[in-house]
């Protein structure tokens, strides 16, 4: 569904991205896991439009998406929780779902994935009528997911979901990306530090490290693999 | 209540009050009219410059500029095209027919400006902006046509107390309607968190442009009442400090609250004409007013930085959700 080619980012004359590949199979949850400063955000936002790439290559179902302006990203179907949550801190819950639909104009289909959203959230659901700033960060990240959701979108970009979360809640968060996928059969690629979580869920992860890919596999062989054991899941 | 008749019947509200001020206003002194005016444009410009600076978050200092462009645009219309006007009909009508093309010069000088400067964040857009406003002030020094340093004078009395405040009621009316809508809440998403909001698809750009050229022709609309109102125009009248005096406003009232921002434009545009009269312990506080007023204004962002009814709705929608039922 998604295949990024041979991706070049720099950030002025400092090179945050040196050509990664890779793919996002339909149905799918991948994971992209790395440390801080891999370039991981870098990956999700040159994807969705917010950064440009010097150069290399964004195929989403056959059509290149490399540096399109990101509300026709977004309108293809492709959509970000962003890192940080990034919620709407002044709008309510319910007003911050809205905004995720904003490109969408049925009124049904709106209201029916909201209520999707509050299902697997159900604290959204209380919260509703609260600005979204008062969430605790935990709530925050549900609603960032649920708002990213509300666009109906094919492909659904999470970046560090489990960033600044109580431990129990990143078992929450997680168990739900398990069960979005399930549900919608929602193809996901998930970027995250947090390897252990990541491999658990995802089939199919791959390694970030300055910049570039320096392994990839299976997310079972991933997190047997000894390298992997060491330098991320700290065994 | 139906919730789609609500904002017109505040907007029947809002023009019903207003009529009957306008008949208590015939009876103050010209002196105190003159005040009760000039808060009303204040208070359009401040609401206007609201939607810029509160609802969308970008810092624009040179809104006089945009009230400037508004008056010399209108009152070269007026001055220049159109005929005498006599009776209070077709003073109206030419006044609605200046207003808009001082709105529309505005609004055209708000999208060249704001096409290329709305890229700027925050600092660099503020000074952007300010320097428009004085590049606007020095060319209309220096256009002799418009009568240069000395101003354009004889620009006919159009501007009525009616006239100043059915605007703004209907300025209110549309921003507030605006604010409310799903469109609308892109201004605030944007406001919010940029980033965000282009991640959900929302065109930012779009929106800032939007915001900045709807502003300026209610700014417009606002400097083509001032002239009609005062005869005479200067290039000065509309300087930097006007722009301040605008943003001082918004800040004060609370970025974001067009009610807050409305009071606050009547208190400030008050304040210095208050204390020309105002004497304690036989002081004159006339002398120094102006201190007095500056003083006011530190004393108030000191206790409430977020502005008077900043926040106000932030608390009223937690509270609402206090009392929704959990379910």
């Amino acid at each position: 569904m998604l295949s990024v080619q041979n991706l070049h980012v720099s950030y002025g004359a400092i090179a945050a991205l040196k050509g990664i590949s890779f793919n996002v199979p339909a149905g799918t949850v991948v994971t992209l896991i790395g440390a801080n400063g891999a370039g991981k955000t870098t990956t999700l936002r040159t994807i969705s439009g917010l950064v440009k790439a010097s150069s290399g290559n964004v195929m989403f179902q056959d059509t290149d998406i490399t540096n399109r302006p990101s509300h026709e990203i977004v309108k293809r179907g492709l959509c970000q929780s962003p890192e940080g949550r990034m919620i709407f801190p002044g709008l309510t819950v319910r007003e911050n779902l809205m905004m995720g639909a904003y490109l969408r104009n049925d009124r049904k289909g709106i209201e029916q994935d909201m209520e999707y959203g509050f299902s697997i959230f159900p604290r959204l659901k209380e919260r509703m009528k609260q600005a979204g700033g008062t969430l605790s960060g935990g709530e925050q990240q549900m609603l960032a997911i649920a708002r990213a959701l509300m666009s109906k979108p094919k492909l659904l970009l999470l970046d560090e979901p489990s960033l600044g979360i109580a431990p129990l809640l990143v078992k929450l968060i997680f168990e739900k990306i398990t069960e979005i996928n399930r549900d919608l059969g929602m193809t996901i690629l998930l970027v995250e530090q947090n390897a252990h979580m990541a491999l658990n869920v995802a089939s199919y992860a791959y390694v970030l490290e300055t910049g570039e890919i320096t392994l990839e596999g299976p997310a079972k062989d991933l997190a047997s693999n000894e390298e992997v054991q060491k330098a991320y899941l700290g065994m | 209540m139906s919730t789609i008749l609500r904002p017109y019947l505040y907007l029947a509200g809002g023009i019903a009050l207003v009529l009957v001020l306008n008949l208590l206003v015939g009876g103050i002194g010209s002196y105190d009219q003159r005040i009760v005016v000039n808060i009303g444009i204040n208070m359009i410009l401040a609401v206007s410059l609201n939607l810029v600076n509160g609802f969308t978050g970008q810092f624009s200092l040179g809104h006089a500029g945009f009230m400037s462009v508004g008056a010399y645009a209108s009152a070269a219309f007026t001055t220049m095209v159109l005929p005498a006007a006599s009776d209070p009909m077709s003073q109206g009508l030419y006044l609605i027919v200046a207003l808009l093309v001082g709105g529309l010069a505005a609004a055209v000088a708000g999208l060249l400006v704001g096409v290329p400067s709305l890229r700027l964040k925050g600092d660099y857009l503020a000074i952007v902006t300010l320097g428009f406003g004085e590049i606007i002030r020095v060319i209309l020094q220096n256009v002799s046509s418009l009568g240069g340093a000395l101003g354009l004078a004889n620009i006919p009395r159009h501007t009525t107390f009616l006239w100043v405040f059915i605007i703004l009621v209907f300025v209110v009316f549309v921003i507030e309607r605006v604010i409310r809508t799903t469109y609308g809440k892109g201004f605030l998403a944007v406001r919010d968190d940029e980033i965000a909001a282009e991640a959900m698809g929302v065109n930012t750009t779009r929106y800032k442009v939007v915001a900045f050229v709807v502003g300026a022709f209610f700014a417009g609309i606002a400097g083509g009442l001032y002239a009609h109102y005062n005869s005479l125009i200067k290039p000065d009248d509309f300087g930097f400090l006007k722009s301040v005096e605008i943003v001082v406003m918004v800040i004060l009232g609370g970025m974001g609250s067009t009610y807050g921002v409305i009071f606050a434009a009547a208190a400030l545009t008050y304040l210095p004409e208050w204390l020309r009269s105002f004497t304690m312990f036989g002081i004159k506080f006339s002398d120094f007013r102006m201190s007095i007023y500056s003083l006011v204004l530190i004393v108030l962002m000191l206790v409430r930085p977020q502005g008077l009814f900043g926040g106000f709705s932030f608390k009223g929608r937690r509270a609402a959700a206090k009392k929704a039922p959990i379910g």
